[in-house]
């Protein structure tokens, strides 16, 4: 369960991205944050991710309270997080199976388990038969699926994901929305930034909707 | 336990692969770190080996003891055998005779000689103790110059004082050159390191927004640190040994020419292993420099 209640960012410089936001989501569930470019999408997700703290409010993930939370425990939060950014954060000097690996070699899993793990990742977002390929050489459908693989294969209760379809054509966005569904219907909480959002068919989504950094009703 | 030792092997291997991944910087700096410690460590040696010359037993060390002019021929004979109870076989009468007889066979001495109304030498001990010991030699003296008859014993250990002094002196320049040579190579594993950070930016970044501790991060670049001064200072010891084996014909030669069978010692294997770790700590001491410093920056 994500619960934020009256928070507040102010970047450095004093901008307020997040204003005054409440808001709840359950455990499981799926939701999209809307919102035109700028209105706080991707402060919002980095502030659930403990990437950015809030300057005000209350924000708990997980039974944690953010605010609270000492900087040694983070990296230990995030782990329990699968996070995929708006620029995806691809290692492009290594193959594809190298950047699904990282998550695993943080958490000090043995290689042999790790690969095997990796792997089933690769599968699940179909490019198990690119293992070897680098992200460069991959197509943007691709490289978006490969962000998912390494954002999944820690196995996090919940996901954040930045602008999932935004570069994607309609095929595709489709397919990687399809994945998205596919983890939530498993039980993991599914959290997407998404300036166009959209109806997945046959699930029940939660839309929370910014402007100018507040919570349209 | 398990976890921990995996954590430390996988980060020595990504050392491994990021020095292997630039094989051409790595050999540059492993040159210039091995470079940097075969100079002072090359002066140990040598100084080492200079000492164990000057301690050598062919270089004999004499005391001479010279009787009053006038001196009975019984004073003589208690000398005589207090010399003899003390340094059995290792000493020499030079009678007042003899010793005038060498002075007239000395180019333009017999003319000044025959002048003299009577011989002006006295009677002489030499002594050649095999404990040239500087303290040895100094109680030798003490205990003759009392002695009923003797005027004066002259202990030829002026160069011994010198050698000892140039020692001192070599010691400290040495000493000196280490400690610059150390600096210079923390500062070159910082300069690596730093450029292996900044390299790996942007695997650090990502790395940390997916859950790594700083632990994790650093970890990497202090073997990398580690490996590097460790290599640096497995090829100094190579350079040195291979020095030494260059130089000792040339030396024994030599040494041949004075009628010494002297030769560089390699150094043992507790000096090699000392200068490895030695690499490696250094190394370390640069890498934690550097990866704070640049960790800094990045955040
Ligand atoms: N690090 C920062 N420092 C200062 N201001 C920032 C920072 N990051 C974002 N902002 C500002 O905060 C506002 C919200 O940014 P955010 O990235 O959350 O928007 P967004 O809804 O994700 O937009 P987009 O759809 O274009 O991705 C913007 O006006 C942006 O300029
Ligand atoms: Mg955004």
């Amino acid at each position: 369960m994500i619960v934020g209640s009256h928070l507040v960012k102010r970047y450095f410089g004093g901008f307020e991205a997040i204003r005054d936001v409440s808001f709840e989501i359950e455990a499981g569930k799926m939701a999209l944050i809307g919102g035109h470019s700028g209105a706080g999408k991707t402060t919002l997700l980095k502030l659930m991710g403990a990437i950015e703290r809030p300057t005000s409010g209350s924000l708990v993930v997980g039974g944690q309270n953010l605010m609270a939370i000492r900087n040694s425990a983070l990296p230990f939060l995030r782990r329990n997080l699968g996070l995929v950014f708006q620029d995806q954060k691809l290692l492009f000097d290594r193959p594809a199976l190298e950047n699904v690996l990282l998550p695993l070699e943080i958490i000090g899993l043995s290689p042999r388990e790790a690969q095997r793990r990796a792997r089933a990742a690769l599968d699940k977002v179909g490019l198990l038969a690119r293992e070897k390929a680098y992200p460069i050489a991959l197509s943007g459908g691709e490289q978006q699926r490969l962000a998912i693989a390494r954002a999944v294969v820690n196995r996090p209760s919940v996901l954040l994901v930045d602008e999932p379809t935004a570069n994607l054509d309609e095929g595709s966005a489709k397919q990687v929305l399809d994945l998205f569904a596919a983890f939530n219907q498993v039980g993991v909480t599914v959290i997407i930034a998404t300036h166009a959002p959209r109806e997945i068919p046959g699930h029940d989504l939660q839309l929370l909707t910014l402007d100018h950094g507040q919570l349209a009703p | 336990m398990n976890a921990w030792f995996r954590q430390h092997y996988a980060a020595f291997s990504r050392a491994i692969r990021r020095l292997a991944a630039a094989p051409l910087n790595t050999l540059l700096s492993l040159l210039v770190i091995g470079i940097a410690m075969t100079l002072p460590a090359a002066g140990y040696v040598f100084l080492d080996n200079i000492r164990a010359l000057g301690a050598n037993h062919t270089v004999i060390q004499q005391v001479s003891l010279f009787m009053e002019t006038g001196a009975s021929g019984k004073a003589v004979a208690a000398v005589r055998q207090r010399v003899d109870e003390r340094l059995p076989g290792q000493w020499r009468f030079v009678p007042r005779d003899d010793a005038l007889r060498q002075l007239k066979n000395t180019e333009g001495m017999a003319e000044i000689i025959a002048a003299l109304p009577k011989n002006p030498l006295p009677d002489a001990f030499v002594l050649e103790p095999i404990d040239a010991d500087p303290e040895n030699l100094e109680s030798l003296r003490a205990e003759f110059a009392d002695f009923p008859g003797v005027a004066h014993v002259q202990l030829d250990s002026a160069w011994i004082k010198r050698f000892n002094s140039f020692l001192r002196l070599g010691m400290q320049a040495v000493n000196l050159l280490a400690l610059v040579f150390a600096v210079g190579l923390v500062a070159v594993t910082f300069n690596t390191i730093r450029l292996q950070v900044l390299g790996q930016a942007d695997e650090i970044e990502v790395a940390r927004l997916i859950g790594a501790t700083d632990a994790f991060i650093r970890r990497p670049f202090y073997y990398s640190g580690i490996l590097q001064g460790a290599l640096g200072g497995l090829a100094a010891v190579f350079l040195l040994l291979s020095g030494i084996a260059v130089l000792n014909p040339s030396v024994t030669q030599l040494a041949a020419l004075y009628g010494s069978d002297f030769a560089l010692h390699p150094p043992g294997f507790a000096y090699a292993a000392l200068l490895v770790a030695l690499g490696a700590f250094l190394g370390w001491l640069g890498a934690q420099l550097s990866v704070s410093l640049a960790l800094r920056h990045m955040k």
